[in-house]
């Protein structure tokens, strides 16, 4: 957390750039950390938080940051999936009918995503998600 | 056909990068009954097509930082892997409990996001 701080106050006064460099590296190697944990505990969900990651500590602007979230989360996603898929019995039926509509999707989405302000879809998408997490946690067993 | 329509909406989202792996495992669970770790492994798998599709146009058009971006990844497979043991050991109850808390902070993230 101390290595985080710095890159945000100082992001390049004060420290040598070696040593800025260094510090980078290992916010990196920290956020890839955090990432790779939600990736593999949670299934989903580590793309938002390296968003998150990807524009609080290592500055990344928005666009940028969605994009670079992706070429992180698919590889994590390639071994979490492995694991998961190797231990459990995966309906592979419903694995295809989802990959079909998310191939459609992925591709209209990166189509828009260069026109679309995301300020009021993140709003929207935050309401419905703070409500599914309600349902999910009071939910009965 | 319900399993189509979550596919292409939450495909949508993800190919925007907002995060629509947060909303296929709950919509899985509400609308289909699936058991928590079922629809956690589907949503990595519906991932998988469906990113590298978005990523392609990504890459394309130049919109990936590649700067320290392989200590982000290496790191990240390495806990990646100790992390799915962790959710195959949980009890599934537990981890949709603790998969709503993660996804009500996730939530609060994008609703105070401030616009740039």
């Amino acid at each position: 957390m101390q290595i985080i701080t710095i890159i945000i106050k100082h992001p390049f006064g004060n420290y040598s750039s070696e040593r800025v460099f260094s510090m980078r590296k290992a916010a990196s190697s920290a956020l890839g950390a955090a990432i790779g944990i939600i990736n593999g505990v949670f299934g989903a969900g580590a793309g938002a938080f390296c968003v998150f990651g990807l524009e609080k500590f290592l500055k990344l602007e928005d666009k940028r940051a969605h994009s670079t979230a992706i070429a992180v989360i698919l590889p994590l996603t390639v071994v979490s999936a492995a694991v998961i898929c190797f231990k459990t019995e995966i309906d592979w039926g419903m694995a295809l009918k989802l990959s079909a509509g998310g191939i459609i999707g992925g591709f209209l989405g990166a189509k828009l995503f260069a026109k679309i302000s995301s300020i009021w879809l993140n709003r929207i998408f935050g309401v419905i998600m703070i409500a599914a997490a309600v349902q999910m946690i009071f939910k009965v067993n | 056909m319900i399993l189509i329509i979550i596919g292409v909406l939450a495909g949508i989202i993800s190919g925007m990068g907002i995060g629509g792996g947060t909303l296929v495992v709950p919509a899985l669970t509400m609308f289909c009954g699936t058991e928590q770790l079922q629809a956690q492994g589907l949503n990595l798998l519906y991932f998988i097509p469906t990113a590298t599709v978005a990523l392609c146009s990504h890459v394309k058009n130049k919109r990936v930082e590649t700067e320290n971006l392989w200590y982000i990844i290496i790191s990240g497979l390495i806990l990646a892997v100790a992390g799915s043991f962790i959710a195959l050991s949980l009890d599934q109850g537990i981890l949709r409990k603790a998969f709503g808390c993660f996804l009500l902070l996730m939530g609060a993230w994008e609703i105070l996001k401030k616009p740039r």
